[in-house]
């Protein structure tokens, strides 16, 4: 036999799984602590965090995870864990803490086959329409997706500074098939990131917990300082951060949670388009379908095929701009991996739209063949 | 320093003869006595009749939800460089937050949990906690509650506390409650009082502290002789190695250009111990070093050591967009348990598989080879795997080999026999 022997390689192509990119790019970008409590397919996002966070601990349970977070993140630093449907469920209560205390806190879901523990190795992104409905009254909890390879670098930085500067709970929306598959990746190549602006309070005014800024959101001062008195609360109240039952100025402060959301939501809005002129086909899609979808516009371009693709990243709150593109198509597609349509009932609810129709799949990925067939039946 | 300097001065929001009154106002004598600033303390207050208090306290406070404030103020005490952070909390929020309460104690958390025990939940209508002593009546269970209370100081202290105490809510006790803040770890303070609404009404002839003398509840202080026991304090260390660094500081190598010309599924399934997804990163990280795309998925059930493992590898000279497989290029089979998984996807291209497994009908091209009889279970699919690139020039044998090495998870020798057995197997395969 004979033996070829290996010069180093010029390129920094690498074999990478997701949670690997998304870990060091939430590092790199300034995310300080992680807790975490072990559930599949969040695994490998611990594991790395464990070895590359600040610092990281192991928590008992996914409930105290989420309040040793929010007491982190009370005292300024940025905090992130990484769980999967059933841990996300006990983290409930504490996400709507947050939201409602204003404090910053990004929850990875690692979606998995449901309902209840379903099966923790098979994908599914059939989270969405949970996370539609996580805060209590309706109000929007935001949520950016990873969809590519490109977005486990490129995305975690988004959602880091959109909870740092909106002082909310983000979820960044991924699933198995990216963050335990393995791609090829040019590590020479990524982007460099900058570290996440933080939000401070530095007037001097006197300092009151919830009396927002030009933008909606109110400055952050960590409790524990030395200066001023920081009042935290769950429950409604007002701008000092105390307890009013129905009082005008509480329920100002409650509606402007989302209001602020919507108020900023253009600096935190990413998505892919890809549009073709004369195209009146738009396939929409989001998690690991993306990857097919846009596989499928490859196939369909070559069979002469007009075709325009639209990937969110930012599914919650549904930006103004979204409504726009969508409009400009007579004919929308919507591939996504769950049963019930999730992102197609959030754009176009319940009752559609003329023209609207979807490529759905439970337990499996969608392929590019099925979404090329859906494309091609008229 | 004095009480006002923690307290406003305005009445406090209880039930006349509830004793938050005295818990509140020995608290901030307590805090004044250790000479503490109030913006040196932080006060995180549960739910229930005492969590609504935080609006008095001139601390910084953070009023979160039922059961949860132990954990939150661990958050914030152990993130916190200098200062006191104390947790109120009642005992239907010690019930539903026991595992925080084990959790601060046994990690020792630099907090102060002050249990407001009144025997029942007293902002909901008297509803029975898992402290209410037995035979405590309250409106839902007016003839006694029939089973025994949880002692949480015992179990507290059993957790690990630095220090617990319970202490009967009667005139000044700021002296036990400074010398619970005083402790640089985990302390609890049990604090048994009555509820003047629910609990005064339904037992008019017991005092609360013969209550809890006649369930064995001790009035104490217990500590655990730790000594140096660390205090739970999070540190931060910003400069810990990149992810993308390889862990071994090897190079990537690189093994000439691959003559691969189109997208190449390959599907290799076994059985989990069968060494099936480090073989297939191994394939594709190979693949890599040719100048191809790869990209790796798994497939298994949730168990660890038993059940099927089927690994989806792709190979491109173009970058790979869509992961999974239909039907694949390649398929290399291994085991009966890898076959049941992927049967009905065998439809086409080539099935490199176990001469002990029966193919299924299928226009596949069939290559039959005693992978797990010549290199036992664990290195079947490597051995099959290295069988395919010899016979069809995929790739170098040499840049799987350097792949499975460099991943370092089969030792080197055992790479080196795994080589002869292959050696063995072609050589068979030219004699027939």
């Amino acid at each position: 036999m004979q033996s070829i022997k290996g010069s180093e390689l010029a390129e920094s192509r690498r074999l990478i799984d997701g949670s690997r990119l998304v870990i060091e790019s939430l590092a790199r970008s300034g995310a300080d602590v992680f807790v975490g409590y072990p559930i599949t397919p969040a695994n490998l996002l611990y594991s790395y965090a464990m070895r590359r966070f600040p610092a990281a601990l192991s928590a008992p349970d996914e409930i105290t995870a989420a309040q040793w977070l929010s007491g982190f993140s009370a005292t300024g630093l940025l905090p992130v864990t990484a769980t999967s449907f059933p841990g996300f469920a006990l983290m409930l209560e504490t996400i709507n803490m947050a939201y409602m205390m204003e404090l910053p806190l990004l929850v990875i879901l690692a979606q998995r086959l449901g309902p209840a523990t379903g099966s923790a190795t098979a994908g599914a992104d059939g989270d969405l329409l949970l996370l539609r409905g996580t805060i209590s009254g309706g109000h929007i909890l935001p949520v950016i997706a990873i969809n590519s390879v490109e977005d486990c670098w490129n995305i975690p930085p988004v959602a880091l500074a959109m909870t740092a500067w909106l002082r909310t709970p983000v979820i960044l929306l991924t699933s198995k098939e990216i963050t335990m598959s393995q791609f090829t990746v040019d590590i020479a190549q990524l982007p460099p990131i900058e570290p996440v602006l933080r939000r401070q309070f530095s007037d001097n005014r006197p300092f009151l917990p919830y009396e927002p800024e030009k933008d909606l959101v109110p400055p952050f001062l960590p409790v524990g300082n030395s200066k001023y008195q920081v009042r935290l609360n769950a429950s409604t109240h007002d701008t000092k951060g105390i307890i009013q039952h129905l009082h005008p100025e509480a329920l100002k402060n409650t509606a402007r949670l989302e209001e602020k959301l919507y108020h900023n939501l253009q600096n935190y809005t990413r998505y892919y388009l890809d549009e073709q002129p004369g195209a009146d086909t738009l396939l929409v899609t989001w998690g690991v379908t993306a990857l097919a979808t846009r596989e499928a516009a490859l196939k369909l371009r070559e069979k002469k095929v007009a075709i325009s693709v639209f990937i969110p990243n930012t599914l919650l709150p549904v930006p103004e701009e979204y409504l726009k593109i969508l409009a400009r198509y007579p004919r929308i597609i919507v591939a996504e991996e769950n049963s019930s349509g999730q992102l197609r009932q959030i754009l176009f609810g319940v009752a559609g739209r003329p023209n609207v129709t979807g490529v759905n799949s439970l337990g499996k990925m969608i392929s590019p063949e099925e979404i090329v067939e859906a494309v091609l039946k008229r | 320093m004095n009480e006002n300097n923690f307290l406003i001065s305005a009445p406090l929001p209880f039930c006349p003869g509830c004793g938050h009154h005295l818990i509140a106002r020995n608290t901030a004598k307590a805090l004044a006595r250790l000479g503490m600033n109030p913006l040196e303390v932080v006060l995180v207050t549960d739910i229930g009749c005492h969590g609504i208090v935080d609006r008095f306290f001139l601390t910084h406070t953070v009023h979160g939800l039922h059961g949860r404030a132990a954990a939150l103020a661990a958050g914030i005490a152990s993130a916190l460089p200098r200062g006191k952070v104390i947790a109120f909390m009642g005992d239907g929020g010690a019930s539903i937050g026991v595992q925080h309460l084990v959790e601060c104690a046994r990690q020792n958390f630099p907090i102060t949990v002050i249990v407001h025990n009144n025997m029942l939940y007293g902002m909901t209508g008297g509803q029975p906690s898992s402290l209410t002593p037995c035979g405590f009546r309250t409106p839902l269970i007016p003839s006694g509650k029939p089973d025994p209370g949880l002692d949480i100081c015992r179990l507290i202290h059993t957790a690990g506390a630095s220090y617990v105490s319970r202490i009967n809510c009667v005139g000044d006790f700021s002296d036990s409650l400074a010398e619970a803040f005083s402790v640089p770890g985990f302390s609890l303070v049990e604090v048994i009082e009555t509820c003047p609404s629910y609990g005064l009404k339904y037992n008019p002839d017991e005092k609360p502290q013969e209550i809890a003398r006649r369930s064995g509840l001790e009035f104490g202080v217990w500590r655990n002789p730790f000594g140096g026991k660390p205090v739970m304090r999070l540190t931060l260390d910003r400069n810990r190695p990149s992810l993308l660094e390889k862990e071994d500081g090897s190079k990537s190598l690189n093994f000439g250009s691959s003559a691969l010309k189109r997208r190449t599924a390959i599907l290799i399934a076994g059985s989990a111990g069968g060494r099936i997804q480090q073989t297939a990163e191994a394939l594709a990280s190979a693949a890599i070093a040719t100048g191809l795309y790869a990209s790796k998925k798994g497939t298994y059930p949730v168990t660890v050591g038993t059940g099927y493992s089927v690994a989806e590898v792709i190979l491109s000279p173009q970058p790979i967009l869509y992961t999974g497989v239909q039907i694949p290029d390649i398929a290399v089979v291994v085991s009966e348990e890898g076959l049941g998984y992927v049967r009905s996807m065998l439809s086409a291209g080539l099935l490199i598989i176990d001469e002990s497994l029966t193919p299924p009908a299928s226009a596949a091209e069939i290559v039959r080879q005693p992978f797990q009889k010549t290199a036992s279970r664990k290195n079947a699919a490597l051995l099959a795997l290295l069988f395919l690139l010899r016979r069809t020039n995929l790739l170098p044998v040499e840049a799987l080999i350097e792949q499975v090495k460099t991943l370092g998870r089969i030792p080197d020798e055992e790479v080196e026999k795994i080589l002869e057995k292959l050696k063995l197997l072609l050589k068979k395969e030219e004699a027939q």
